[in-house]
């Protein structure tokens, strides 16, 4: 994963809440079985449509909940290969959340009025280091989870960090932790 | 301290900060390729394939297509193909086409009786939610949590906030486990349950078979919820004793399994209280399942949003996708296609609801209709039972095992601007075919549409 530290440039808007993965990379284009090749196909429907125009600047604006529905990370991949570098929303749905920081495309949380105003604004830029989304209305601070802001800063691979802890995982299993459950090869 | 089902289960199974150990990985065909190619990359193998088991489901065509090389369209034959190469090269058990295990993968996880109380159970599907019927702590993960899993049997998380929902009274007559779940995500809307897991209880979950119970807590991501659970009781020991999975010491299992509920005095984060004898059968009229209303209602005014027009835009938006007016009855909607499926309501119990309804009548001449079992058990099952035959006989299309219609990824899709009443769990724009439009229900009210032609309140209806 490339590191991420600063992200600033113009912004694009989807000015709608609770915007769904199915909206943000329809089910046809799932069938792939590589990780490239979805910006294309991003938003397929709204764009073919002409409700929706996006341009691929580095930061997207969103309503509240975005990403809700299906896990599939086949919608950060879709927003990422469009050109997005972070998105911004006052409220984001779980599982999108987590994609978002395990692919470095950085999901920022703002207020419904600071996203308002970044979006007027039309561009901003954001440090995760300090944690601030600057734009033209002003300098708000943003929370985000230290050991992801970490590993987003540096670019870490999750599998490398936990591996690092395998003594751990291989003394809980010894421990009896592991004995839990079906042993599926034996059905 | 009293703790909560959800706080027992998360401290069992964290072994050190944020890193829990994962019991049982359920992988389906599309979000696990990216995975196994990055294990390539890296050199990683799979640390516990005892502990994953694989199937198809989403781009399996429900036509009896045998074998996954006879899949006629070729994207999803590759991706079903590529799931076989994976598990045969990493030694997990699957569950294929042509294999009598084979079925949606939050159906055939409990009918194995490998979904158990107590466990933390994982799937790239955010639909995995549905094990939490069993008291597990089970939610659903993207691919690069899955490639984690499988490389380390754990995943990095932040412990969620937990939320009780204590439900009061008994379900009325026609009303069923998919009415309850709707109404609570009507009222929490589709984002009131977002960072908590999430437990069903009260009186009225003790009176729910298990297949009721899996309804509710699969459709908990549609409230946002990250995990949905279900304390375990003699009900769900029944359904899992007797299965391939259960345990060897049934009875040493049953003693764990009797300490996991909620222990009284636990506090939980976020507490509300639902009656669930006031529900009525519910009928989703917009383009999430938070737009929803009761049968007798009729479609809303998004005027009614005057003070909220973020929501009154989104009311708008969704009526004009869903060509419906403000005020007309549910019961004036007709329908063009009837879906009785999907992870939510394709077990055998919905089955035996949705075939009460139909026995002896036809389908509506304008409607098409088809019921989907959830798996190869479950559609053996209801032959045995000679449902197949009460569904045909009426007009409905009975076909194989798979996710089918509930999102359009194999050849059952909603052709543009049909109307479809759906037992699945996501009426999204374009969900079941673009242009689709879809109607959230029960199975009984699915089947009762269906020979209707238009929704019908069951209650009254003889």
């Amino acid at each position: 994963m490339r590191p991420v530290d600063v992200i600033e440039g113009k912004v694009s808007v989807v000015e709608r809440a609770d915007v769904d993965t199915d909206q943000i990379i329809p089910k046809q284009f799932l069938k792939r079985v590589e990780r490239t090749g979805f910006g294309e196909f991003l938003f397929y429907d709204w764009f073919r449509s002409g409700e929706l125009e996006l341009e691929p600047n580095p930061i997207l604006v969103a309503g509240r909940n975005f990403g809700s529905g299906s896990s599939r990370e086949h919608a950060v991949w879709a927003i990422q290969d469009f050109g997005f570098e972070a998105v911004v929303a006052p409220s984001f749905a779980d599982i999108f959340y987590v994609n978002c920081t395990k692919n470095g495309l950085l999901p920022v949380i703002l207020s419904e009025d600071a996203c308002r105003e970044l979006a007027a604004a039309g561009e901003g830029r954001i440090d995760v280091d300090d944690q601030t989304m600057t734009f033209a209305g002003g300098v708000v601070e943003f929370e985000i989870d230290e050991e992801t802001k970490h590993r987003l800063l540096h670019g870490l691979d999750d599998i490398g960090i936990t591996l690092k802890d395998e003594g751990a995982i291989t003394a809980f299993e010894e421990a009896g932790g592991a004995d839990r459950g079906p042993v599926t090869t034996a059905l | 301290m009293p703790k909560t089902m959800f706080d027992k289960i998360w401290d069992a199974h964290e072994v050190a900060d944020g890193l829990i150990y994962i019991d049982l990985h359920l992988v389906h065909e599309v979000t696990s390729p990216q995975a196994f190619d990055g294990l390539r990359l890296e050199g990683r193998p799979v640390r516990r394939p005892d502990k994953t088991v694989a199937t198809a489901d989403h781009n399996v065509p429900t036509d009896g297509t045998p074998a996954a090389r006879m899949i006629a369209d070729e994207l999803s034959r590759i991706q079903v193909e590529t799931l076989e190469r994976n598990c045969a090269e990493f030694d997990i058990p699957l569950y294929s086409l042509g294999s009598d295990r084979q079925g949606i993968v939050h159906v055939i996880g409990p009918e194995l009786g490998i979904t158990q109380p107590g466990l933390t159970i994982v799937c790239g599907d955010s639909h995995t939610s549905t094990h939490g019927a069993f008291g597990a702590l089970a939610f659903g993960i993207g691919t690069s949590e899955v490639e984690h899993v499988l490389a380390t049997q754990c995943l990095v998380q932040r412990r969620p906030k937990t939320m009780r929902i204590d439900y009061t009274g008994e379900l009325g007559t026609g009303v069923t486990a998919k009415d309850l779940i709707l109404a609570t995500i009507g009222r929490l809307g589709v984002s009131g349950m977002v960072g908590h897991a999430v437990e069903y209880a009260g009186e009225t979950m003790r009176g729910l078979s298990m297949e009721n119970r899996m309804t509710i807590c699969n459709m908990t991501i549609e409230g946002g919820g990250r995990a949905g659970m279900i304390a375990p009781d003699d009900t769900t020991f029944e359904w899992v004793s007797g299965r391939p999975g259960a345990p060897e010491d049934f009875d040493a299992a049953v003693a764990a399994w009797r300490e996991l509920p909620t222990d009284e005095g636990a506090e939980f984060d976020t507490e509300v209280e639902i009656d669930a004898a006031a529900i009525s059968p519910m009928v989703t009229w917009g383009t999430n399942p938070g737009m929803v209303t009761e049968v007798t209602d009729a479609v809303p005014d998004p005027g009614a949003w005057g003070d909220a027009p973020a929501d009154r835009e989104a009311a708008e938006r969704a009526l004009a996708y869903m060509a419906l007016e403000p005020g007309t009855p549910i019961t004036d909607i007709a329908l063009d296609r009837v879906f009785i499926g999907s992870c939510t309501n394709s077990r055998i119990q919905d089955l035996r609801e949705a075939a009460s309804m139909v026995d002896g009548r036809k389908v509506a001449g304008s409607v098409r209709a088809m019921v989907v079992p959830g798996s190869q058990q479950v559609k053996a099952q209801a032959e045995e039972e000679g449902l197949h035959e009460v569904f045909r006989s009426a007009g409905f299309e009975w076909r194989t095992a798979g996710c089918s219609m509930c999102l359009g990824m194999n050849p059952d899709i909603l052709d543009d601007g049909e109307r479809c009443a759906s037992t699945s769990n996501r009426n999204f724009e374009g969900r079941q075919g673009r242009g689709g439009r879809t109607h959230l229900v029960s199975p009984k009210m699915a089947a009762a549409a269906a020979i209707e032609g238009t929704f019908v309140d069951i209650r009254g209806w003889a």
